[in-house]
């Protein structure tokens, strides 16, 4: 109950502060087993976009998150669990095998996919890290091809979201209310055979072409 | 009934009742021409046209309520306007990660102290605050930062952003501060005059532009912007103006030459707003407003007007 109260004053409050504008320019929102990948520039990313989801989707949209970050603190923990249903994941998968012992794996895509195959749709930032510096998006690590290669009915939506870096810039603590804006593209569609390199290409274009003009960031 | 109004509030009922009669028949020549020409079918200039009529209703709507609440109300209003303005303007710009503090100051610290300013009725400081005490501070902010790279460049930027959208906005609310003998308690009406003159105008302009519009303007900076458009906008707005004197402390002839002034600011504010839309290249400052683009789009011209006639009015008619 709390957790809900929460989570929807954390939505009204990105909304005031950034005014998002949420397009969804590929297909409409759909409720079916989602994997949203973003651009990843800012700690605020997920919230920005889970607050641009419809409500009954966001619900049961629950983002990949790192789980040395959020299970740091009690805060952490309570909005990273509680709040959004993080599904963290190990960012070291072998320390974390090592302490669960012999047994069957949990490795992050084991996690993925369990939480899919529930009926869950996933944000995920398949940069892996977030993006400080002046590229516009950093290579892909290879989770969303395993993920995409082994389940090729999970719609695969690439979402850019734009200028919340200077709501945010690293380092500040005070956030500025200018306009951000998420993009939500077409569901990737699978081709047969494609091996991992081109596959991550594509998906990194897909992404890099939802960029609205005008705002920018130097 | 009206025995138990004030003239004030005679005079405004009349305005706002006038300005919804004006609404109204736009909406219905929208509907009839939905009906005859584009008959239910979309219909690129009608469909903006009707977007644009609703937009109006919506901020005529605004305006109202807020006079309801009387000059705290419209300088609540238009604070939120500028807000808004603000956020238009500097989320188009390019800023570097040195600017934060800066921006971070127009939006919390500046923005707000100007409307208290105004609220107050502290001309002396109203008056000077941006354009001397934020004038020095944001640049001081931008310089602690310890990048150099376009540092003029960008400074200026929040600058203008800080001038266009907060101190020549906050001009509109500051109308109230006015005293001029005679026109006590109805310094509303100066608002309500110089909004429906000056978007008056732009409406006109464009009216008379698709009537009629052959040459244009500028044809680099607004396309959409003609000679034909220009002179009848004008004209016909400045008669409105001067049909509109018995809500102001001014004569017809004063109203007249008031009206020719502000309506040729806001089309020359309109202008220099579409040369940094160009430069950024955008069409719009945002989407706000159905049919109209961004709250700048809207308020272009009132921009450049107000300030303008809140010094005229000062100088010839407060003592």
């Amino acid at each position: 109950m709390m957790a809900r109260w929460v989570g929807a004053l954390i939505v009204v409050f990105a909304r005031l502060l950034t005014g998002v504008q949420a397009r969804w320019r590929g297909a409409p929102p759909m409720a079916l087993p989602t994997v949203y990948f973003a651009n990843h520039t800012s700690h605020g990313d997920f919230v920005l976009l889970w607050a641009s989801l419809p409500g009954d989707l966001r619900e049961r949209t629950r983002p990949v998150a790192a789980a040395d970050y959020w299970l740091r603190s009690g805060l952490r923990r309570f909005i990273g669990c509680a709040v959004f249903g993080a599904l963290l994941i190990d960012r070291d998968p072998a320390r974390d095998r090592a302490a669960a012992g012999p047994g069957p794996s949990s490795g992050p895509l084991e996690q993925m996919e369990a939480a899919l195959h529930g009926g869950d749709s996933l944000i995920l930032f398949p940069e892996g890290t977030r993006n400080v510096g002046d590229e516009l998006l950093l290579p892909f690590k290879s989770g969303i091809y395993h993920l995409a290669s082994r389940h090729p009915e999970v719609r695969l939506v690439p979402v850019w979201i734009e200028n919340l870096r200077r709501v945010l810039p690293k380092g500040s603590w005070l956030p500025v209310p200018l306009a951000c804006s998420v993009d939500f593209g077409a569901p990737l569609a699978r081709v047969e055979g494609e091996d991992k390199v081109a596959f991550l290409a594509r998906a990194r274009q897909a992404l890099l072409s939802l960029r609205p003009d005008g705002d920018r960031d130097e | 009934m009206n025995d138990a109004l004030s003239p004030y509030a005679q005079t405004t009922l009349q305005l706002f009742g006038g300005v919804f009669a004006v609404l109204l028949l736009a909406s219905s020549v929208g509907a009839l021409l939905r009906h005859a020409v584009a008959r239910g079918q979309p219909h690129a200039v009608i469909d903006n046209l009707t977007a644009r009529v609703n937009a109006w209703w919506v901020m005529v709507g605004a305006i109202a309520a807020a006079f309801l609440f009387g000059p705290q109300g419209v300088t609540v209003l238009f604070a939120f306007v500028s807000f808004h303005a603000l956020r238009e303007f500097i989320t188009l710009l390019t800023t570097r990660r040195a600017d934060h503090p800066a921006i971070a100051t127009a939006f919390f610290v500046v923005l707000p102290l100007q409307y208290a300013f105004v609220w107050t009725g502290w001309y002396g400081m109203f008056s000077i605050f941006i354009p001397v005490y934020a004038f020095l501070l944001l640049p001081i902010l931008a310089a602690l930062g310890g990048d150099a790279q376009r540092f003029l460049e960008r400074t200026s930027k929040v600058q203008w952003g800080l001038m266009v959208s907060v101190f020549c906005i906050s001009h509109v609310p500051a109308l109230v501060t006015l005293e001029i003998p005679g026109f006590e308690g109805r310094n509303l009406l100066l608002i309500a005059f110089l909004v429906i003159v000056v978007q008056g105008s732009d409406v006109l302009q464009y009216i008379w532009g698709k009537l009629c519009g052959r040459r244009k303007v500028a044809p680099v900076l607004s396309p959409s912007k003609t000679w034909e458009g220009l002179l009848g906008g004008v004209a016909s707005a400045t008669a409105l103006g001067a049909a509109l004197h018995w809500v102001t402390p001014f004569t017809p002839l004063q109203a007249a030459a008031i009206s020719l002034v502000i309506c040729a600011m806001g089309f020359l504010g309109g202008l220099v707003m579409s040369a940094i839309k160009r430069d950024r290249g955008i069409k719009d400052w945002g989407q706000l407003i159905e049919g109209h683009g961004g709250m700048l789009d809207r308020l272009d011209s009132v921009v450049f007007a107000a300030p303008v006639f809140f010094h005229v009015v000062r100088y010839w008619w407060v003592p």
